[in-house]
């Protein structure tokens, strides 16, 4: 019987079973995908400090190298069953199943699909795309910096917020990294291409951790990034193919108009399809917004309201990279002392 | 741009409602009789004559109040008792599939079958109210549907009968038509309108299946202009004609030939503030200072029908059709424009000072 099995490759799942390997337990990870990193393989850079989001999947892939991980590739959990002893037996796609003391759900996050919000022109309208599409224009480190239409935009505007704290997309909750994730693309779009005007359209502005507030003070005085409180009412396309975005300024209380040749939403986190699966063969409870449910918020994070299921990372709730590395540490305490009281 | 295009269906996808096949209850418009006055006829003559279907159009069927409604002159009560009323009119006709001809009425209904669906205790006082009044009893339809929709259900039985099409005669290139949707079709309840509320494709679906090239405009969801207040108070008057005119003024770089409309108010208004803003401001959207065609779905199918423009109404329109039926190749004799079914000569209309004729 394995000591622990991780569910998920991403981050989470990784920093859980390296910090698990060095307390001496056994581990497996299971990752649905055909590599281990999760989203950050379709991520550029990172916030604050704009690092490369491949060096930290390159520092986890030495680490597994280093500790001898055993990873499954391509191998999906289907369902959790707690047994009598006490003990889970997990099911897989590959017609598998493992048996384990306990089980670390780190299987992530979706990224909220935009084109539910339809107003918006997502997959509709060429030059509207998502802050994930975003950085993948980043990743190809192209010299020239233009829109899908092959034009340097004169005008760039994000939207935040699209998909959570919104009731229409039955998300209430804030995503927590879309706000700084937008300062952030706003100054490298500046820094490729200065003639820009970029405009954020903010409901709140949550800068929450170390150094985004510096962040976002860097993207309006160095790089004259406008930040407008708005919320946009809907896209429309102009003949030429720019967008025409219908909004409302609530400082200043006034509906206004305005042409831009490229609109990025910043698309939130969803609860990954998998915690609906979990939830229905093994009972784990979820909270409302249908992330797992922690079994207390302050004092067992990792643990669930079934002994020897735990979590790391995003299947909790958003979480920024720093927050989910830490909450994946935690989960490893969490598991040794559960499994060696 | 393919995928835009496959996407935008995908998201269409979503919104398809069951329209039922025969044997409608027809529920007519109060003001479309007036504005559009073959509209009504042609929607029963096709479903009647082209298609075979039953349409009963029943003589003791009324307003549903909606603009009164919308006013706040009639209590939502009254008008749920009228609704109800309607209902016990098809209950009575043996009918299950209500018809409904305004897209004002079809919010209203619509309304109301949510309030109930969510408010029993609404319906059952309502049951009581009409039969307190009536002594009449009803069920509820089995089927709600716009008669657009019934016209986008059979577009393609329509394009096989066709004898034209949506394209320049001398070309061949299909024509640029602006459709224009009713706010009350199904902004109110977007599953409740065939493409939602943000694309409806109910008269888009009707132009590509005719031959037609649908414009998308950056203003093409906006109000037709006539928003119940802002025309019925008069002093609000400027906010109707300035909605209109923003659209116009929207759509006028991509050249429209015609304008689309499933409305009774937005076919009115489309229509009619093109002429008070050529009088106000000397100003036309079109290219040859005669303004933009409006039509309704039921004359636009029955033009393509190949019946004849004046059997269809378009003379009693403020702005003229002979530019649209020209480049159709649609044959027209202006000797019997304004002359009756008996051939006796009509009066004729004032011309307009702005506007080419």
């Amino acid at each position: 019987m394995i000591d622990v099995l991780i569910i998920g490759g991403g981050i989470a799942g990784i920093e859980t079973a390296c910090s698990l390997q060095e307390l001496g337990l056994e581990t497996l990870v299971l990752e649905k995908e055909k590599q281990i990193g999760g989203h950050l393989n379709n991520w550029d850079t990172l916030f604050p400090t704009k690092r490369s989001a491949s060096e930290i999947l390159e520092y986890y892939a030495e680490q597994i190298r280093k500790k001898s991980i055993t990873i499954y590739l391509n191998t999906t959990v289907t369902s959790i069953r707690k047994q009598d002893d006490g003990s889970f037996e997990v099911h897989t796609s590959r017609e598998v199943s493992f048996k384990s003391k306990t089980v670390v759900m780190a299987h992530g996050f979706s990224l909220f699909n935009a084109q539910r919000k339809e107003e918006y022109g997502y997959k509709i309208y060429e030059n509207v795309i998502t802050s994930a599409d975003l950085e993948q224009t980043f990743k190809q480190n192209n010299d020239v910096f233009v829109n899908p239409m092959g034009k340097i935009p004169e005008r760039v505007a994000f939207i935040h917020c699209v998909g959570s704290r919104d009731e229409k997309s039955g998300n209430h909750y804030c995503s927590k990294v879309c706000c700084i994730t937008a300062v952030k693309q706003a100054i490298k779009v500046k820094q490729l291409s200065p003639q820009t005007q970029v405009f954020c359209f903010y409901m709140d502005l949550r800068l929450y951790g170390r150094g985004f507030e510096e962040m976002y003070r860097e993207a309006q005085e160095k790089w004259g990034v406008q930040f407008i409180r708005g919320r946009l009412s809907e896209v429309a396309e102009n003949i030429d193919g720019s967008l025409q975005l219908k909004a409302e300024d609530t400082l200043a209380a006034r509906p206004f108009k305005m042409s831009v040749d490229m609109l990025v939403l910043m698309v939130g986190f969803e609860a990954n399809k998998s915690t609906a699966l979990f939830h229905n063969s093994c009972g784990v409870a979820c909270s409302e917004s249908r992330f797992i449910q922690p079994r207390h918020h302050h004092l067992s994070a990792n643990a669930t309201n079934i002994d020897g299921l735990f979590t790391a990372g995003t299947s909790i709730a958003p979480l920024s990279v720093f927050d989910t590395l830490n909450h994946a540490k935690a989960a490893a305490f969490a598991i040794h002392s559960y499994i060696t009281k | 741009m393919d995928t835009a295009i496959h996407t935008e269906k995908e998201t269409w996808g979503t919104y398809q409602k069951h329209v039922a096949d025969d044997n409608y209850y027809y529920a007519r418009s109060c003001i479309r009789q007036n504005f559009f006055p073959a509209s009504e006829y042609m929607f029963l003559h096709i479903l009647r004559k082209v298609l075979g279907k039953h349409v009963y159009d029943d003589p003791n069927h009324t307003t549903c109040t909606g603009i009164g409604y919308h006013s706040d002159i009639v209590p939502f009560e009254t008008i749920q008792t009228v609704v109800a009323r309607h209902f016990a009119l098809m209950t009575e006709a043996g009918l299950e599939n209500i018809a409904i001809s305004c897209v004002t009425s079809f919010g209203i209904y619509t309304e109301i079958l949510e309030t109930w669906q969510h408010f029993p205790e609404q319906l059952e006082k309502t049951r009581e109210f009409l039969y307190k009044a009536t002594k009449r009893e009803f069920n509820l339809p089995k089927n709600i549907a716009h008669t657009s929709d019934i016209i986008y259900k059979f577009r393609h039985e329509i394009a096989e009968k066709a004898v034209y099409k949506l394209v320049h005669a001398q070309t061949g290139e299909p024509l640029n038509v602006v459709e224009h949707i009713g706010c009350h079709y199904a902004k109110m309840f977007p599953t409740k309108g065939i493409g939602g509320a943000e694309f409806p494709q109910v008269l888009s679906g009707m132009i590509t299946a005719w031959g037609g090239k649908v414009i998308d405009y950056p203003e093409r969801r906006h109000c037709c202009g006539f928003g119940f207040r802002n025309y019925l108070v008069q002093a609000n008057r400027g906010y109707s004609v300035s909605n209109t005119y923003k659209k116009l003024e929207s759509m006028q770089p991509y050249n429209p030939d015609f304008i689309l409309t499933n409305c009774p108010g937005c076919a009115m208004f489309i229509d009619k503030w093109q002429y008070t803003i050529a009088e106000m401001e000397q100003k036309t959207f079109d290219s040859q200072g005669k303004g933009i065609p409006v039509l309704t779905y039921e004359e636009l199918a029955a033009l393509v029908l190949g019946i004849q423009p004046w059997d269809v109404g378009l003379q009693i329109h403020q702005i003229q059709s002979e530019s649209l039926l020209d480049a159709l190749g649609i044959p027209y004799d202006t000797a019997l424009k304004y002359v009756d079914k008996q051939g006796n000569q009509l009066p004729l209309p004032n011309k307009p000072n702005n506007l080419l004729q």
